[in-house]
């Protein structure tokens, strides 16, 4: 099915604009053309479905699923919640307060917080469509593993003495009360109106998204065009152990979401940087970012921030450590 | 006159939010007071977890999503 776009790219760049295949820049547009219009095609059918599917998942009904259900589960579902409930990036600071003062611990609302820029509908899809089944079901699994192991850390070292003297007090008093489930009784929502949840979610998220493929797409395509085969092979692809962490420090500044940077990772894995560095680097500039952290800094002090943001660094260091080892060997 | 706020982290659909409510009440010449509100804490304790919010009179009616014209008309007249 996807060979319509690779015809499409074919007929548009080779044909209509007679560039060479051979040629850099040919091989760059081709790429740009063929990635995007099915990255688009895809989204605007897939974002529709998954949010007619998941229409009567909220936040506020995850809450009261999670709050009362014991830990050895707790990471586990915050992690996969994380992954599947939709809500914008903006909402982080009223849903980690909304949990925590429902009584959850810090460490499942962290897993919960942690994977959800990390997995999402948008890509899934395009890990599928880029990178392969079995690559994607790997992301996957790390990314909730991620936020699950890093949320049992953060309950390991207390983290909830290092909230804002608001939040904490918040989550004390909920401690102890028995949890009460508020909102979670909606009534079921009829045809007319899944789609019109639908329709505005596709909207939404097209239109915060689309920019980024573009930019996304567009370094990936540079990457494929003018980085010659094997170039990362010959000079980071060796294993070298520093190569990952400076990887994972690279990604830090560069601020994107997912749907920017996996167009850029496979060009990279093609062009022959180690599948682990790759991860790291993504993983990196997905979820440790500036801007994000900044805004946690209203609910948490300085040292709860610092030690997420370190913990982050290292888990995705150690990710792409073992990801080399395993493909090297 | 109805006191109206807008909870939200200053994104751009609770600015939004906050001019569409504004738009629509001077259509209608209703008297209101718009404010923003940006605390985190005062999410809380309001329990809203999705913005853009409003609270009409110290009483949250709506979370989520920028409001339509009907619920609007419906909460200032």
């Amino acid at each position: 099915m996807f060979e319509y776009f690779t015809t499409f790219a074919d007929l548009l760049i080779y044909d209509l604009l007679s560039l060479s295949p051979e040629s850099r820049w040919g091989s760059s547009l081709h790429f740009f053309v063929e990635d995007t219009t099915k990255i688009f095609a895809l989204l605007i059918v897939m974002i529709y479905v998954v949010a007619w599917v998941r229409a009567s998942l909220n936040v506020e009904r995850v809450r009261d699923y999670l709050s009362g259900k014991h830990r050895s589960i707790g990471y586990l579902l915050g992690s996969l919640f994380g992954a599947i409930t939709p809500f914008c990036s903006c909402s982080s600071i009223p849903v980690f307060l909304g949990f925590t003062s429902a009584g959850i611990p810090v460490g499942i609302t962290m897993a919960f917080l942690l994977t959800s820029p990390l997995i999402n509908e948008v890509a899934i899809l395009l890990l599928l469509s880029l990178l392969g089944w079995e690559f994607t079901l790997m992301y996957i699994a790390i990314g909730i593993a991620v936020g699950m192991l890093g949320g049992v850390f953060l309950d390991l070292i207390h983290a909830e003495r290092w909230l804002q003297a608001f939040a904490a007090k918040a989550y004390q008093s909920a401690q102890g009360r028995v949890s009460t489930s508020s909102g979670g009784d909606r009534q079921a929502l009829n045809l007319e109106e899944r789609h019109r949840f639908a329709k505005t979610e596709t909207q939404d998220i097209f239109l915060r998204v689309w920019k980024w493929v573009f930019i996304g797409v567009g370094l990936g395509a540079l990457l494929h065009g003018f980085v010659p085969e094997g170039w990362f092979e010959s000079n980071l692809g060796d294993g070298q152990w520093w190569s990952v962490p400076a990887a994972v420090l690279m990604g830090i500044p560069l601020y994107s979401n997912a749907t920017g940077v996996i167009p850029v990772m496979e060009s990279l894995i093609t062009k022959g940087l180690p599948v682990g560095t790759t991860l790291a680097f993504c993983m990196s500039t997905v979820a440790a970012s500036f801007p994000e952290f900044i805004l946690l800094k209203q609910v948490m002090q300085w040292r709860l921030l610092a030690t997420i943001f370190v913990m982050l660094l290292c888990s995705f260091t150690v990710v792409g450590w073992l990801f080399n080892v395993f493909s090297f060997s | 006159m109805k006191q109206i706020i807008v909870l939200g982290s200053g994104c751009a659909k609770c600015i939004k939010t906050a001019e569409v409510i504004e738009k629509i009440s001077s259509e209608l010449g209703v008297d209101v007071q718009i404010t923003k509100e940006a605390s985190p804490e005062v999410m809380m304790n309001y329990g809203v977890m999705s913005t853009p919010a409003v609270v009409i009179d110290g009483t949250l009616v709506h979370s989520g999503r920028i409001p339509s014209r009907d619920e609007i008309t419906a909460w200032i007249s």
